[in-house]
């Protein structure tokens, strides 16, 4: 496929109203939350007080005799699962594990960890029961910093996780479930090489993805055995799949309604509450409704890992890079699993280094387990490599920017996990930073810096399906199975309209139930506008096809003489419009419909760069956003306001990280701030208006150029702020998040 | 949260009947803002939930430049800083008003209600305790009347007894060449709890360059907010300069005992005390010579 220059195009690079938008600005898209029925039963779930305490017992029958008390399980009304190992779409998951999460199994191993769980006639009776269930813990010293719980006599989790380095696995059990090495090219010559040598140790909070959604589902286990879940998911066939294995039920008998969604960015993949309100609903024979408060979000869902990352950069006088190498730890969190791969993979990723070398290691600690967050792992190692880099650039009296440009990945270049890139943007991005208002207007005053870092993210590419029937007005009704975050169902609409010569309007978008579209993976990976395009433009063509076949029954003649020309088919001098070649589908032949499923095998690669300006308050400690842009490679924007929305969302998200986000654990690692009061994201009179500038670099693997682009916003902001400090403070801050508090101290101590 | 009565009185001696009868096991709802929250978290609980807000005195205010201030204690905050003349007379209030919480908050939440919650980070409390308020009471035995800087004991706790409750603040008159100004630091701009919290309020000679007299409180920095004495009567005769509101901070610090917590360690909370009470008498002074 050969990608098409912009001018070619009607539809895309347009701002077509959404078609979600009328029901979402008038309350009536359904969310979790609105889901109702008439004997509808109310769910709560119990969770351990404690961050890490064996399960002696736990006494359910006081609770099951409250009036109104439909259901009380705990984790003995689930399947033991043993050692089974499920491919979950994302990777192998040991089900033990997923399973022990949703509803702890002998052992809780941090504070919100579910252990019982309630069904009756309301949330209040629920309430009332959780605090009739007796658990008698035995309390275990918990491990919070990942490096404590690397240590040989650190607290140990699991019994049954063993080290596995690069295939071979420990002896002994351990915290360490993973230990990855990766290498490049000779990394005692490459420091050999070079004039400077610079390396920084740093630290990063656990911070949640922070969705406005809290947790939903409703799950119908019906008298047939049929169970039927609505839910807030960013993948519903993932969801089908997890609940079917943890209630042991074939996966054909369940049938997942994804709902709307009030954010994910990757937080709502794993399965919480959905098993839980199966099981619920099948011992009480109705249907039951669980939705998590905040606290309970924070304190049982996923946040991203807390981290401590090593990097040493090596460099000539001019600024060549020669070496690079990194040591990183990851919470994994309460059970194995984690973003360790993709930290490996992007701590380099935006650098041409000759010789590098990359150790990375997943640990298990009193923390909830660890999930998906924009961009996984990718922050954390470009805050630490941009900073040591920034660091580079003061010492040789280099531009940071020309720094940045002399040793940019182009195509061609191998990353230290092993891939060679095609076309990427990297270059053209930094150039766009160079010729940017923002980079060249000045900045003046006490305490004020400017800061620019740079970022990556690889995108999957995953499998989709997707169906298109041709109605008799004209119109196209499309269905696929993405859940839409961020706007997906018109930029989907848009591939479409743009294959078949149609408006986005005359495209209806919906996002189908697992029994009503073919497999799709999850929303995710930043993949959906890329893949589930990719699956929509070949079901445009397959449409094309049909109704070619059905031309040239109305003008007798071979279908391959007809010619397609935006929606006009022609043949000498014969034309008929897609319009009216619909409106005859059911005289010319068989209705319109096309399908296509695709399975990508490939990263479209995001580069981006941002540009931070900051004031400082020297007498608290008080960082002021003053200016930012967002600078990224689309590939191609289908729809130019989708892309900025997720360059300024992933940037704003990136800020908090920054500045103020942040697990608060009390010694007994309990988290402190589980409310939006107290784990401060930014609010919008905390941000500037985020500018962007998007750089067009067509990915070649799509017809139309489109990369993905909704995660790589979130990885340059915590490192351009923090180097945006350091030029107005002359500290560097090298423990996130840079608070107030923080930054006072790193100021007194300067 | 479990099942409560709800009762609304129309009198303030149906109320206290009530509050006398239940005891803890009552709960007065004037705004609702804490104690809503409070009941649902299981923080509190109630068997019976008072709304005060259909008794005329608690919820209204009365205001002259001669009598000063009657405000009562269900009064919603937008009351106040919709009333130019309140804004004008009692400037460090107003900051207080316009902070707590957005302006749904605003629109439901009392100055009374935020001092009964007796929390010692409430951002009303410092300007309240400025203003040299008194907080009238009403109880099964009669009314009484305590200072505000009196009026809370602990950390959700407060001076009112057994079928006691607020029913009104006042507020002395407006004293020519005074003003009056809250700060409170926050990690971020909006919607967030005092780290610290200070209120400053100056009466200026009739040159405008020297403190006749000055009142500073503080808040999130010991168990309850604090009127602090010592550097408040110093400021008296002293030059409103610079150098002064750095030693009225300087002093200030000396009767804070913050904890650490994540919104910030006892050290800083110290050293911003005397930030904030440098910035706030800065405001204070600039607002008494331009009588804003």
């Amino acid at each position: 496929m050969k990608a098409a220059t912009s001018d070619e195009y009607k539809i895309l690079g347009t701002r077509p109203i959404r078609h979600d938008g009328a029901d979402k600005v008038t309350g009536k898209a359904k969310y979790g939350a609105d889901v109702q029925f008439a004997n509808l039963a109310h769910g709560k779930i119990l969770r351990s007080p404690h961050a890490h305490a064996r399960i002696k017992s736990i006494d359910t029958s006081a609770a099951e005799k409250v009036p109104g008390v439909f259901a009380v399980i705990t984790a003995n009304d689930f399947p033991d699962p043993q050692d089974k190992i499920a491919d979950l779409g994302e990777g192998p998951v040991t089900l033990s594990h997923l399973g022990s999460n949703v509803m702890a199994r002998g052992k809780v191993l941090y504070k919100g960890h579910a252990v019982a769980a309630v069904a009756a006639t309301s949330t209040h009776v629920a309430e009332q029961a959780l605090n009739l269930i007796q658990v008698d813990y035995e309390i275990l010293e918990p491990v919070l910093w990942v490096l404590d719980a690397m240590a040989e006599d650190a607290p140990l989790l699991h019994e049954n996780v063993f080290t596995d380095s690069m295939g071979e696995a420990s002896e002994k059990p351990s915290n360490i479930e993973k230990h990855l090495h990766f290498e490049k090219g000779d990394i005692e010559q490459g420091f050999a090489e070079a004039d400077i040598v610079i390396e920084r140790e740093f630290k990063t909070a656990s911070v949640h993805q922070g969705y406005i959604e809290p947790h939903v589902a409703t799950a119908d286990w019906n008298e047939d055995g049929q169970l039927r879940i609505w839910t807030s998911t960013q993948g519903s066939f993932t969801v089908r799949h997890q609940t079917a294995e943890l209630v042991g039920i074939p996966l054909s008998r369940v049938t997942v309604y994804p709902c709307e969604i009030g954010g994910g960015f990757g937080g709502k993949i794993a399965v919480y509450l959905q098993p839980v309100a199966a099981l619920l609903s099948r011992k009480s024979g109705r249907p039951v409704k669980l939705v998590m408060q905040r606290d309970e979000v924070f304190e049982g869902t996923g946040p991203t890992p807390g981290s401590f990352v090593r990097v040493k950069l090596g460099a000539k006088n001019d600024g060549t890079l020669t070496a690079g190498k990194a040591w990183i730890a990851f919470d994994a969190g309460a059970f194995p699993g984690g973003p360790i791969g993709p930290g490996c993979m992007c701590v380099f990723s935006c650098y041409d280094l000759p010789h590098a070398t990359v150790d990375g290691y997943n640990v298990c600690n009193n923390k909830p387990k660890t999930q998906a967050y924009r961009a996984p792992g990718s922050t954390h190692v470009a805050y630490a490599t941009e900073n040591v880099l920034d660091e580079i650039a003061g010492e040789l009296d280099l531009d940071p920017l020309d720094l940045r440009l002399k040793n940019a990945v182009k195509e061609g270049s191998r990353r230290v996990d092993g891939p060679v890139y095609p076309e990427i943007g990297c270059v053209e991005v930094l150039e766009a930073v160079k010729n940017s208002e923002h980079w060249n207007a000045p900045l003046e005053g006490p305490y004020r810096g400017r800061g620019l870092a740079l970022g990556f993210w690889f995108n999957c590419g995953l499998k989709s399906s997707a169906t298109a029937n041709v109605n008799t007005d004209g119109t196209v009704t499309l269905i696929e199975g993405s859940t839409d975050i961020g706007g997906s169902r018109t930029s989907l609409a848009m591939q479409l309209a743009e294959t078949l010569g149609l408006t986005a309007e005359e495209i209806h978008p919906q996002v189908a139930d697992t029994d009503s579209v073919g497999y799709t993976d999850v929303t995710g990976g930043s993949r959906v506008t890329f893949a589930t395009g990719l699956a929509v433009c070949k079901a445009g063509e397959d449409i094309q096809k049909q109704m070619r076949q059905q031309a040239a029954v109305l003008w007798d003649c071979d279908a391959n003489e007809i010619e397609i020309s935006g929606s006009t088919f022609s043949r000498n001098g014969n034309s008929i419009s897609f319009q009216e070649l619909a409106a005859k589908q059911l005289q010319l032949g068989e209705p319109i419909v096309g399908r296509a499923t695709v399975a990508p095998d490939c990263s479209t690669n995001g580069f981006g760069a941002h540009i931070a300006d900051v004031e400082v308050d020297p007498e608290t400690g008080k960082t002021t956003v003053l200016r930012y842009t967002a600078i990224q490679d689309a590939g191609k924007a289908i729809h130019p306001s989708y892309v900025e929305g997720q360059m300024q969302g992933g940037a704003v998200q990136g800020i908090g990280w920054a500045l103020n986000e942040e697990y608060f654990f009390g010694d007994a690692g309990d988290m402190k701030n589980a409310s939006f009061l107290d784990y401060r994201m930014p609010t919008c009179l905390d941000v500037p208006m985020i500018e962007t500038i998007i750089v067009e670099v067509p990915n070649p693997d799509h017809p139309f150029g489109v990369r993905g682009v909704g995660e790589t916003p979130i990885v340059p902001p915590p490192a351009a702020i923090t180097i945006a400090i350091h030029n107005a403070t002359g500290v560097y801050m090298r423990e996130l998040p840079a608070s107030p508090p923080r930054l006072w101290k790193a100021l007194q101590e300067a | 949260m479990k099942n409560f009565e709800y009762a609304a009185p129309a009198n303030v001696e149906s109320a206290t009947a009530l509050l006398e009868k239940y005891g803890d096991a009552a709960k007065i709802l004037a705004g609702g803002t804490d104690i809503i929250v409070q009941l649902r978290e299981g923080l509190r609980a109630a068997d019976v939930v008072i709304d005060i807000k259909n008794i005329p005195e608690i919820v209204d205010y009365q205001y002259s430049a001669d009598v000063g201030l009657q405000l009562g204690a269900a009064t919603p905050c937008y009351r106040i800083y919709g009333d130019e003349e309140l804004a004008k007379a009692y400037p460090a209030v107003l900051d207080s008003t316009r902070i707590i919480g957005g302006w749904q908050i605003q629109s439901r939440a009392s100055v009374g209600g935020n001092l009964c919650n007796a929390s010692p980070a409430a951002d009303s409390i410092p300007s309240l305790i400025a203003h040299q308020a008194t907080c009238h009471i009403a109880g099964p035995h009669g009314r009484r009347s305590v200072a505000a800087q009196d009026f809370c004991t602990g950390p959700g706790r407060n001076t009112l007894e057994q079928g006691e409750m607020l029913v009104a603040l006042t507020l002395p008159p407006s004293k020519p060449n005074s003003g009056s100004a809250y700060l409170r630091f926050i990690p971020r701009n909006e919607m967030d709890i005092a780290v610290v919290g200070a209120a400053s309020w100056v009466q200026l000679d009739d040159s405008g360059e020297s403190i006749q007299s000055g009142r500073i409180a503080l808040a999130a920095v010991a168990p309850v907010p604090l009127y602090a004495e010592e550097a408040s009567s110093w400021l008296s005769g002293q030059p409103a300069t610079a150098a002064t509101f750095v030693e009225a901070g300087e002093l200030a610090k000396n009767i804070v005992s913050p904890i650490s917590d994540m919104r910030g360690t006892a050290e800083y909370r110290q050293h911003l005390v005397g930030v904030l009470v440098k910035r706030t008498l800065k405001i204070a002074v600039e607002r008494a010579r331009t009588n804003q």
